[in-house]
């Protein structure tokens, strides 16, 4: 007979009003084996992810483990069953140490009084048998990244998970924190742990899993032993379709200077030192700069501190020639500053306002908007907003009276890019403008930040995703631990090239 | 699918503040069969009931009169939370603003004889300082507004206190009668007095307050800058990076509500109907009333006006109960209870929500199902 499997899902259908998130999904998880979740954003990871957790129940299907139905009605169910998460956004509390973290929820106790001697023996051992090398009394807050994700996997170890599930678990890692992180998965294998891995990162799914499930726009794909395929039928199965991600363009015809960064320092908030360190770049109309790097490696900070949020410690900031250091954000906007920002739901749009009240956002001053004594004019701004909801394909369900809130994540990024791009600015600052989008919006922005580049403004974006630095800038910066470590021209630079200066391995000296 | 009815946000608001008004009366009633279950059904009707309790209609317009005469000035309080709310500020220093603006136009009427407006422009002045104390304190040292509220109203009331003492009766802890030693400070009466049963209380405040009502609703509603205000509240991020200057802002909100609960104090002390009692060792209910009127109106400046009149109502109808059932604290007790009910309209209103969304959703799934199922079949037959 064949040995059951860890953790199956059988036929999970899962229905959300407008959407069928799962559609009929079967995942089956051996023992001891790292079976990789493939699939696109929204294609329905999270939402079989949380069904395994109990925050969902699904319409139809079964999750058995062992072989044996189990029902899983809330997150301690599936806590009780030896399942556990390390999730994208780590759930630590920083001013805790490594240990104290770890017990969180489940301390060693006699009459109430904590017992750490214990835990703390347990701790160890668990981290010198899967290699782990953790310290357990440092502070989460003085810790790496990739230190701080060991805490967590420890989390999952010390509560003697035996179902592991990594949720893109690289994201935020270097590529040698990445190596070092598959190996630990390969450890914990071996010790007979399943692991469900989830990712779209096909590199590193070939290099570390067993079999790969995939999914596509909520439907079950197929399973494929990973020794038997390649990344290019993993990717065909993802997407549907032998996809082009290659971004059409013509040459580039950098003309003056729009963005003239000279020696630009800016504090950290979260450490007591400079997120960017002495930078200096240009940035020209008609051309696309692209910042690269990795995540938390001053890139949020340097944004900040050119559009105004933040304060710069030292340095000049100079738009078209003017200096605006010290101006404030309004008027950095007034002057042709448009900023798709980093996270659209803290900072591009009021969440509870309605799409037409987010569409004015940055201009509801002008008198086009508010004329006299203030009062608002609510029969332009409904004209105006219905002109970018048409021009820029805008969906949602009552138009401009929409809450933005009701909205989906890509028509959000579409309504903010239509409310940055017609302010028609002379610089656009985008910040991982894709972040979290299907391939159809993704291919739609990368188009309009090229027309914005083509009508000879200048482009400055930021982004974390590799496909995106090589396809569609002109010029690359690299930038690690607050410094520019390198500058290119995507043509001349292979993705293993970049990954280098982006770890810190390499390093030249930049003039602007 | 036809749309809930009960998804509405202004049949929701209406609804919800009367299941805490009902609520707030069972629990009421449940606390005083506790204490003395012989009185307490009559005792909770006339706590309802408040100036119907007397037979002539005579006497009923003139208590109502003097309700109302208790509404504007709540009203004033509650349209001072209320506007900070909408800021994302909870400006629970109403209390001591509206102290302040009493003691500013108190002593500008006995010690120094001004006439009506200046004395209330005065307390306006008082109670928008202090509103500024708390917003400077909160957008350039993060002090949290509540902590700095609650610190002032302290400071606020015994200041009054100090101030008062030297515009007070010798044999009492009163101030002077307006009537007697301030006359022309009396906010005038319009000839409404005459249509409650010549009740001299009822004037100028009560259309006044109505009107701060309509024109704080106008304000938030209508212009660029309560788009700016609530644009802050909602979410402070975003209006920092639009270029909205938010700093500015939470001290501008906190300065007209401080000025709103001014005028609240003017409003009460400038028609004659209370004196300053020099002794004051806790702050008037009136501020904090307020809080509870602003969420039983559903946030909105309009329903307010309901909510302020409906809680003085209760508050007014807490003196008609027995005492020789209940002890004396009895009225303020049971007032106390059905106000705070009030207050839990927005957690009537987040469940009424999660309700009709999950039935929705429910409906949604199986409306789906359905079209699937019929999908299948004809896949089937093919």
């Amino acid at each position: 007979m064949e040995q059951p499997y860890a953790i199956e899902m059988l036929n999970i259908t899962k229905r959300f009003p407008g959407i069928v998130a799962n559609d009929n999904i079967t995942i089956q998880l051996k023992k001891g084996e790292i079976h990789a979740l493939l699939g696109e954003n929204g294609a329905g990871k999270s939402t079989l992810m949380s069904v395994l957790f109990g925050l969902y129940q699904p319409e139809e299907g079964k999750i058995r483990k062992d072989g044996k139905d189990v029902k899983i009605e809330n997150p301690n169910d599936a806590n009780d069953l030896g399942i556990g998460m390390v999730h994208q956004h780590f759930k630590l509390v920083e001013c805790f140490s490594v240990l104290d973290n770890i017990i969180l929820g489940v301390e060693p106790n006699k009459l109430g009084f904590l017992n750490k001697a214990e835990a703390r023996k347990k701790v160890t051992e668990l981290s010198e048998k899967y290699g782990l090398h953790i310290n357990p009394d440092a502070l989460i807050e003085d810790i790496t990244v990739g230190m701080q994700q060991r805490t967590e996997i420890l989390k999952m170890l010390y509560r003697d998970n035996e179902i592991l599930i990594f949720d893109e678990p690289t994201a935020v890692l270097t590529p040698q924190e990445i190596t070092e992180l598959m190996q630990i998965m390969k450890n914990l294998a071996a010790e007979g742990k399943s692991i469900l891995f989830i990712s779209h990162k096909l590199g590193e799914i070939m290099s570390v899993a067993d079999r790969c499930s995939v999914l596509r726009k909520g439907k079950y794909i197929g399973t494929v032993n990973i020794a038997d395929t390649s990344a290019e039928e993993l990717s065909a199965m993802m997407v549907g379709r032998n996809v082009n991600f290659h971004v059409h363009k013509e040459e580039a015809k950098p003309g003056k200077v729009v963005l003239d960064v000279q020696n630009l320092t800016v504090a950290s908030n979260l450490h007591k030192n400079d997120a960017v360190k002495n930078v200096s770049f240009k940035v020209r109309e008609g051309e696309i700069v692209c910042v690269a790097g990795i995540d938390g490696n001053g890139q949020t900070e340097l944004v900040y501190a050119l559009t105004g949020l933040e304060a710069a410690a030292g340095g000049r900031i100079e738009l078209l020639g003017q200096d605006i250091t010290n101006l404030s954000i309004r008027k950095r906007n007034d002057m042709g500053i448009s900023h798709i920002p980093e996270d659209r739901h803290k900072h591009g749009l009021v969440l509870d306002y309605s799409l037409e009240d987010n569409m004015i956002l940055k201009r509801y001053y002008e008198p086009e908007f508010s004329g006299k004594f203030g009062i608002m004019n609510k029969a332009n701004i409904r004209k105006y907003a219905e002109r970018l909801i048409e021009q820029y394909d805008v969906r949602s369900g009552q138009g401009a009276a929409t809450t933005a809130r009701s909205m989906s994540g890509g028509n959000q990024q579409k309504a903010i890019i239509a409310r940055e791009i017609d302010k028609n600015p002379e610089l656009l600052i985008a910040v991982q403008p894709t972040r979290g989008l299907d391939v159809g919006a993704i291919e739609y922005i990368h188009k309009q930040l090229v027309a914005q580049r083509d009508a000879g403004k200048a482009v400055l974006l930021v982004s974390l995703e590799l496909d995106e630095v090589m396809d569609v800038p002109d010029r690359i910066l690299v930038m690690h631990q607050g410094e520019i470590v390198g500058e290119f021209d995507p043509k001349n630079v292979t993705q293993e090239e970049l990954g280098l200066y982006m770890a810190g391995a390499k390093k030249d000296k930049v003039e602007a | 699918m036809k749309k809930n009815f009960l998804k509405n946000s202004i049949v929701q608001s209406i609804l919800t503040s009367l299941i805490c008004i009902v609520l707030g009366m069972i629990i009421g009633f449940i606390v005083l069969l506790f204490i003395n279950p012989a009185g307490a059904a009559e005792a909770i009707i006339s706590v309802a009931k408040n100036f119907l309790t007397y037979n002539s209609a005579n006497m009923q317009l003139k208590y109502l009169g003097n309700t109302l005469v208790k509404t504007a000035p709540l009203l004033m309080c509650a349209l001072s939370v209320l506007f900070s709310y909408k800021v994302g500020l909870f400006n629970i220093g109403a209390a001591g603003q509206y102290v302040v603006g009493a003691c500013a136009c108190l002593y500008a009427a006995l010690a120094w004889k001004w006439s009506w407006l200046p004395c209330m422009l005065l307390a306006v002045l008082a109670g928008a300082v202090f509103g500024a104390i708390s917003g400077i304190l909160k957008s350039y040292f993060n002090v949290n507004e509540v902590i700095s509220g609650i610190m002032l109203n302290w400071i606020g009331l015994y200041s009054t206190n100090m101030i008062l003492s030297n515009v007070k009766e010798a044999a009492s802890p009163y101030t002077y009668q307006l009537t007697a030693a301030g006359e022309q400070a009396l906010l005038p009466t319009l000839g409404l007095g005459a249509l409650f049963n010549k009740n001299q209380y009822v004037g100028l405040a009560l259309p006044l307050s109505v009107l701060m009502a309509v024109l704080i609703w106008a304000i938030l509603a209508k212009t660029k800058f309560g788009y700016e205000l609530k644009a802050t509240g909602f979410n402070k991020n975003a209006a920092k990076y639009s270029g909205m200057a938010e700093k500015r802002n939470i001290i501008l909100t906190l300065v007209i509500g401080g000025a709103l609960a001014g005028l609240g104090g003017s409003l009460l002390y400038q028609t004659g109907y209370e004196q300053w009692q020099c002794t004051h060792s806790s702050l008037p209910a009136m501020g904090f009333n307020g809080i509870a009127a602003a969420f039983l109106g559903g946030l909105n400046p309009i329903g307010t006006i309901f909510s302020s009149f409906f809680i003085q109502h209760i508050t007014a109808g807490g003196a008609y109960v027995d005492k020789t059932m209940y002890c004396s604290q009895i009225s303020d007790l049971i007032s106390a209870i059905i106000v705070y009910l009030c207050g839990f309209v927005g957690f009537f209103k987040y469940a009424m929500n999660s309700r009709i969304e999950k039935s929705e959703a429910k409906a949604a799934a199986k409306e789906m199902g359905k079209e699937a199922a019929a999908e299948n079949k004809k896949g089937g037959k093919e």
